[in-house]
């Protein structure tokens, strides 16, 4: 029996008993049962297991999970509550920003990629609220989507950007 | 969360009630479901379907709520399908939108819908729509002897009936039937080789006019949204059942030449030694390793040494492929011969001759195709994502040695499929690996698995000569097309079975792989003649339906050849169109797509920039059009794409891509644009990046490094266009304007460099390639 270790996860701190060289992702999803990271090539190529890790996205399906012990891991499932935090806003609001904004768009067709494409556009508005249409381009270049729905993700970031815009001015 | 289950707790509640624990992924729908079929002779989820399309109850069930379940087995591929149906039922019965809902298909629940072809709103909503027509007419009935009030003189409006007099005297649905049935026989639409048979019935209850319509041609948002931004949605890929091992399957590293099944020298299990508890399975040739952690059957899977029989170099390889085609020998027949092409092309003026060129191509699913299976000596439950719940039946039925009656199929979604990707390799696969294991196994594909085992889009290699006159008409148009035949079953069937595929001959997929009359008859052409040259399957790749099978290299070619007519006869791309089209749907895509790219009249290729930067734009017509399939209902697209080129690196950027589309009454407009997006972007990427590779012995792309896809950085912005045309029949939506815009960005290139490519995907090296040689390298 591997030794267990502790992560902590969406702010709540999880014993985890599977060995530390097992990818995050199959401890997020087999072990922790949450289903926004998913499997999509194992190879971090495509962005469908994405999560922060101390507010950085990361590739879970090729980061072993004794690696990001001590970090911080948000997952899709904590993002309202990291973004909340992060604004310091008073209540925790259902869902991120651009989590509203891609259903505004009506921008998912099978909606496997969108988690990785909400925890990039996620990191970068946190990194740069107000992003420009080439920064979001070079920021998202990294997770595919095969529905094409790009064009929709887009929109959703600088809607998005425009909604957070208005929480900071207050 | 319900981890504490036993198995056959489990198998109970699968079969006969739904308890709505995520991990198992069931909706409040299924429940609904599951409930009715409790009191019913219907025996909704107790007993294998499908159930007797002739009576209204197979179709819809009326709750207590006033809410009513429809039971259509169209599933979700995540375009949307579904929402619509639920459309034309709540426009029919005059509901709301929100008092529809739809459960889970499933062979123990759900009518026999197979969502493929562009079925769902053309054949699965029309028989709704009269299903539905029908139940209006038992509860108005009803409603009529309750209330003491003609029939004539009630209304309906969100599923309660009020005297259109005294609208205090009203009763709901859910009060006349709530989970009672309806027990009533009618007379169900139904279709032979995609056509719709008249209903002989003269008392079938006449649909809503379609001008009286509100909810369907409405742009209702999908009710899935939600779920899926915020992880709440359930794929296949996130099933859990207690008890369930992780299975991944061991096979060679992409698929060999067709006809030879992989086959095992030896396993040597000595390099999995150190991972606990893993359990080989082997049946014939079909190896699989499952384990209880999900690592450990990655890890075994990868580390197992396997020995296969070594594979004869059969294939050509991906750069010898259309040669291959050419030398090969071929079995010919005339699609079509009308008029005297040949006599015309040989007195002609202007003859126009070239060669076109198409890849295979990936479904590329983002994820790997997964499923779920448990299988016992009593039955079989199998979770998967195959477009026909119905069809995978019989597979898994000669492969388990059980009756079909004793296998029930659901469905839980996958990602994007877009046609045939390898969900009959994966929930074969753990139906098998469940039984030899005794236990349930979620069976999950890798990266390299989906990209090597795929059955490609086909291959294509046409030939096309045409005249034109000095006004701009067509005189004479020749397309002759090689391509091969499909498989034959699944790989997994095949080594599991312990057979070879069979076919050696040129039958397969004929209807799908073969050229058609519809793809060219939108052009009023005196002299037509279309050959088809087909070649076995043997010695090349798997081929499957992909979003409108060979529909992008075939409306690459002949879009292309319209375009170099049009060129030959020194006319606009736009207005050559006009001049040999009479058809006021096709014209009218033309002028929706056109007027929204503000198209102004020039010869192609007659604004050439002498910078490193040239821009140019395309147009190009598309649709899908299987007659097997869709009958009469034929959808017309267009597209104009503009772009530019940089002479110096090879790259084309797409800089935006118009889509135009005629599907007949669009149910829900605002689905059939995000399905324009999603095709503008599929076509780029086709136009511009996906191939896959392959040497002489195996397929070699195998990951998205090696197998291109178009990415977010590259994508152009897309302008989508819906021609509503509500009193005709609904045709496909999701997959004409594809081809329309690989056509239009390979037209746009020769428009920004006057240089002809008759190869996609247009990659730098052959666009340097091509500008180097000044002409395309591969022109005739």
């Amino acid at each position: 029996m591997a030794r267990e270790f502790q992560l902590r996860v969406n702010e709540t701190m999880r014993t985890i008993t599977s060995p530390p060289e097992t990818p995050l992702l199959y401890v997020l999803t087999d072990e922790l049962a949450l289903q926004g990271p998913r499997f999509g090539c194992g190879l971090g190529q495509c962005g469908c297991c994405s999560v922060l890790a101390d507010g950085v996205e990361i590739r879970s399906c090729i980061t072993p999970a004794g690696k990001v012990v001590g970090k911080s891991i948000t997952t899709l499932e904590g993002l309202p509550s990291y973004y909340s935090a992060k604004m310091k806003l008073a209540k925790t609001p259902e869902l991120h920003p651009l989590q509203e904004a891609l259903i505004s768009e009506q921008a998912p067709q099978c909606g496997y990629c969108y988690n990785g494409q909400i925890i990039k556009g996620a990191e970068l508005l946190f990194k740069n609220p107000q992003p420009s249409e080439a920064q979001i381009r070079s920021a998202m270049n990294g997770h595919l989507c095969r529905c094409g729905t790009y064009p929709r993700i887009l929109s959703a970031i600088q809607r998005a950007s425009r909604a957070i815009a208005e929480v900071i001015r207050g | 969360m319900d981890n504490s289950d036993s198995r056959s707790i489990l198998a109970r509640r699968e079969f006969l009630k739904a308890t709505g624990a995520v991990v198992v992924g069931f909706s409040m729908a299924d429940t609904a479901a599951a409930q009715v079929s409790s009191a019913t002779p219907i025996r909704r989820g107790v007993v294998s379907g499908p159930p007797d399309e002739g009576e209204i109850d197979s179709y819809i069930a009326v709750h207590p709520d006033n809410t009513v379940t429809i039971f259509s087995g169209y599933v979700d591929l995540g375009q949307g399908g579904p929402t619509a149906l639920r459309q034309i039922a709540a426009e029919e019965l005059d509901l709301d939108f929100d008092q529809v809902l739809t459960v889970r298909a499933d062979t123990f629940v759900s009518t026999n819908g197979f969502t493929a072809a562009s079925r769902t709103a053309g054949i699965g909503g029309t028989q709704l729509r009269a299903a539905a027509a029908e139940a209006r007419r038992v509860l108005l009935t009803m409603a009529s002897e309750r209330l003491r009030v003609p029939v004539q003189e009630l209304t309906v409006a969100k599923g309660i009936v009020s005297v259109r007099t005294d609208p205090t005297r009203s009763i709901s649905y859910g009060e006349l039937l709530g989970d009672k049935e309806f027990n009533r026989r009618y007379e169900p639409v139904s279709y032979t080789g995609g056509i719709e048979l008249p209903r002989t019935n003269p008392n079938n209850a006449p649909p809503k006019a379609r001008t009286q319509y509100k909810i369907v041609g409405a742009r209702i948002p999908r009710p899935e949204m939600y779920d899926k931004v915020t992880g709440k949605y359930v794929y296949v890929q996130h099933v859990r059942v207690p008890g369930m091992l992780h299975g991944r399957l061991v096979w060679p590293r992409g698929q060999g030449p067709y006809g030879v099944s992989p086959k095992v020298i030896a396993i040597d299990e000595q390099p999995i030694k150190d991972i606990p508890g893993v359990r080989v399975v082997r049946r014939h040739n079909f190896v699989g390793v499952a384990a209880e952690r999900e690592w450990d059957a990655v890890r075994a899977a990868k580390q197992l040494k396997v020995t296969w029989a070594p594979v004869p170099t059969m294939l050509p390889g991906d750069g010898g492929l259309h040669d291959s085609y050419r030398a090969a020998k071929t079995k010919d027949s005339v699609v079509t011969n009308t008029g005297n092409a040949d006599a015309v092309l040989k007195q002609a003026a202007h003859v126009v001759s070239s060669t076109y060129r198409g890849p295979y191509e990936s479904h590329g699913t983002m994820a790997p195709n997964c499923a779920v299976a448990d299988v016992t000596r009593e039955g079989a439950l199998v979770m998967c994502s195959d477009q026909g719940i119905y069809q995978i039946r019989p597979t898994l039925a000669k492969l388990l040695n059980l009756p079909l009656e004793k296998i029930r199929v659901q469905y839980y979604p996958g990602s994007n499929t877009y046609g045939s990707s390898c969900y009959r390799e994966s929930a074969p696969a753990a139906a098998i690996m469940s039984q030899e294991l005794g236990k349930p196994v979620r069976l999950q594909l890798s990266r390299e698995d989906e990209f090597g085992w795929d059955n490609y889009g086909p291959a294509h290699l046409a030939d096309i000569r045409a005249a034109v006159d000095t006004n701009g008409k067509i005189l004479a148009f020749e397309y002759q097309a090689w391509s091969h035949a499909g498989p034959a079953g699944a790989t997994v069937e095949h080594v599991a079975l312990g057979t070879e595929p069979l076919v050696a001959d040129t039958s397969t997929g004929v209807g799908l792989y073969q050229i058609r009359v519809s793809q060219n008859d939108m052009y009023d052409i005196p002299n037509r003649r279309l050959i088809d040259h087909r070649l076995s399957a043997n010695g090349y790749l798997r081929i499957g339906p992909l979003r409108a099978p060979l529909d992008p290299p075939y409306f690459f070619a002949q879009e292309g050849m319209m375009d170099e007519l049009a060129y030959a006869a020194k006319l606009d791309s736009y207005e050559f169109r006009r001049r040999n089209i009479s058809h006021s749907r096709w014209l009218g895509v033309l002028k929706a797509a056109t007027d929204a790219a503000r198209w102004t009249p020039r010869v192609a290729a007659s604004n050439i920039s002498s910078g490193k930067i040239a821009s140019g734009r395309g147009i190009a017509l598309g649709t899908h059009h299987l007659p097997m399939n869709q009958g009469d209902r034929i959808t017309y697209a267009a597209a104009v794409a503009e772009i530019e080129v940089n002479k110096e690196t090879g790259a084309i950027a797409v800089k935006h891509v118009f889509g135009a589309m005629d599907c007949g009454l669009a149910i829900n407009p605002g689905i059939v644009e995000s399905q324009i997006v999603g095709m503008a972007i599929h076509g780029t990427s086709l136009a511009l990046k996906e191939e896959v590779h392959f040497n002489q012995t195996n397929v070699s792309s195998l990951d998205w490094g090696t197998y291109q896809t178009l990415r977010f950085a590259e994508h152009p912005p897309v302008t989508p266009i819906v021609v509503q045309q509500i009193h005709e029949k609904s045709s496909g939506a999701g997959e004409e304007v594809l081809p329309a815009v690989v056509a239009a960005i390979g037209n746009a290139f020769f428009d920004a460099t006057g240089v002809r490519l008759r190869e996609f995907p247009l990659t730098p090296r052959r666009v340097q390639a091509a500008l180097k040689a000044g002409t395309s390298s591969r022109s005739v």
